[in-house]
């Protein structure tokens, strides 16, 4: 179980997470939408330890993530896999030295059970002999998949995946889709998502939570959701250009979304 | 008036601060470096490609700029010191100069541009991509699988590279002083010889170690701070070469003064 309480985090003075909470609970599939640059990824990202709450705690099975460090942090970021936007391949290496990094860096040296745990989980992703090739020569679904294969190569408990459908065309979205939801189904592994793809929200998701403004404003079933009577949700999941999300706040956040965070020590441990 | 005042000194303040956490975060970045380089399992691979990248594939710019500073420094000095009928000190002057200033100077510059830069653009292209991050949610820390590599290659590499710079721009002052300006080969080599103390070559190396942790941390420490895409990469190396230089002369001109006084 992942409980976030009270979480809050600045980049540049401006709060991009207020006093946040949402429990995800083990084996559900959490689908988190809301606007670009609204803070979706950031609070991903605490979830993994990479980024460090000002205040507030994330708890992974009743363990605050953000006071552990090196080797505890370690052993909780195995039980993870994270897909990330643009899939974060290591372009100096191979796919096979991608999916396998944790093992060919932690010292499993039994060669050849390496490389049936790479062919596995490359299978499992639909995808197979492309072992030697590097990122740079895949296409974007392809990269994606690798992404997810890499993520998947620990058997993790918890899959994140941060816009897993972004970037994509249609079919290959919907291949992306019906793998989380093969993983959630097989695999029984926790899913949180982040996405602003309605589409894939309501297949994928168990529940939905919409972040605007720092805060969870409303989590429920896509069902739940389809049917709110909050005037923000109900803008953003018809997709409208008019509406209580304004203008004005969508223009600041699309300039703040380029603001990267600041280099902190803590960040990288 | 008053407004303007506090603006202006809180313009001060705010970049004042943004050094302090600059230099204070390069700072960090050296002392978590050096601890990782004492924890076991060593990356052997990693370093020795980094080794090659930074140091092999150097050897033929620091070549050429050095045989070429060493060729200018004995022509330079020949027009000044036939003057006075003292044109066997050419030896002594090119040999002082190369091992004691030019040679680490000129070479921990060149690997700078070189090297610095690249590593700049790697770490930060890593950084935009979400590479770094990447690497942390698959339990590897980034400060030892990436700067660690880069830091003992550069260590190791750079006062080899200065080695080798001083013997060239020797034979550069060798080239003119011997071939062309007609002293005799013996004279030259007897020259340059007595001129040299053991000091000289090492005062160079305590120098080039200096600069090779400079190039190796600001690098690294530009690399991690940078942010928004394509443009931030390309702007992050450009302050990376700039900060690099900047500090490599300073810190030059720093053990120049403290050599002369405490030797």
């Amino acid at each position: 179980m992942i409980e976030i309480i009270n979480l809050t985090k600045s980049f540049s003075g401006r709060k991009v997470l207020d006093n946040l909470n949402l429990t995800i609970r083990t084996g559900e599939t959490m689908v988190i939408i809301g606007g670009s640059g609204c803070g979706k990824s950031v609070l991903l990202k605490h979830m993994m330890g990479i980024l460090k709450p000002e205040s507030g705690q994330v708890m992974i099975d009743n363990q605050d993530i953000a006071r552990l460090q090196g080797e505890r942090l370690d052993e909780i970021r195995v039980k993870f896999g994270m897909l990330f936007q643009g899939a974060a391949l290591f372009d100096s290496l191979t796919v096979f030295e991608n999916v396998a990094f944790t093992a060919l860096e932690h010292g499993m040296h039994d060669e050849a059970k390496v490389h049936a745990k790479v062919r596995e989980k490359l299978a499992l992703v639909g995808l197979r002999g492309i072992e030697r090739m590097k990122p740079a020569e895949l296409s974007g679904g392809m990269r994606k998949r690798v992404g997810l294969a890499r993520a998947l190569f620990t058997d993790p408990e918890t899959v994140l995946y941060d816009e897993p459908t972004t970037g994509l065309d249609p079919i290959m979205a919907d291949v992306i889709n019906d793998l989380i939801i093969q993983m959630h189904e097989r695999f029984s592994v926790t899913s949180v998502a982040v996405t602003h793809d309605m589409t894939s929200a309501y297949k994928i998701a168990d529940r939905i939570a919409m972040l605007y403004e720092g805060k969870i404003i409303e989590v429920g079933t896509p069902d739940e959701i389809k049917k709110t009577s909050n005037p923000v949700v109900a803008q953003f999941i018809r997709g409208e250009a008019e509406g209580p999300i304004t203008r004005t706040s969508r223009l600041r956040d699309m300039q703040d979304h380029h603001e990267e965070a600041p280099y902190e020590r803590a960040d990288r441990a | 008036m008053h407004t303007s005042l506090v603006e202006r000194f809180g313009g001060f303040g705010t970049r004042f601060m943004s050094l302090l956490r600059y230099v204070g975060g390069a700072v960090l970045l050296f002392v978590e470096t050096v601890l990782w380089c004492f924890v076991p399992p060593f990356r052997w691979r990693h370093v020795l490609h980094q080794m090659m990248q930074i140091g092999v594939a150097s050897l033929p710019i620091v070549f050429l700029t050095s045989i070429f500073t060493g060729i200018v420094l004995a022509l330079q000095s020949a027009y000044q010191l036939q003057q006075i009928s003292a044109r066997l000190y050419i030896a002594n002057l090119v040999a002082l100069s190369m091992t004691r200033e030019l040679g680490p100077v000129l070479t921990a510059l060149v690997v700078a541009g070189r090297c610095g830069a690249s590593i700049t653009a790697e770490i930060g292209t890593m950084k935009v991509t979400e590479q770094i991050d990447a690497l942390q949610t698959l339990a590897t820390n980034p400060v030892r699988y990436l700067v660690v590599p880069r830091f003992l290659a550069t260590l190791i590499m750079l006062p080899l590279l200065t080695v080798y710079a001083d013997v060239i721009g020797m034979f550069g002052g060798y080239m003119v002083g011997v071939w062309k300006l007609g002293i005799g080969h013996g004279v030259y080599i007897n020259m340059t010889e007595s001129s040299l103390m053991l000091k000289d070559v090492t005062t160079g190396l305590i120098k080039s170690v200096a600069f090779s942790v400079i190039i190796s941390i600001i690098g690294c420490y530009q690399g991690f701070v940078t942010g928004g895409g394509a443009e931030g990469v390309g702007r992050a190396t450009t302050v990376s070469v700039v900060t690099s230089f900047i500090l490599i002369i300073s810190a030059d001109c720093l053990f120049t003064a403290l050599f002369y006084f405490a030797f």
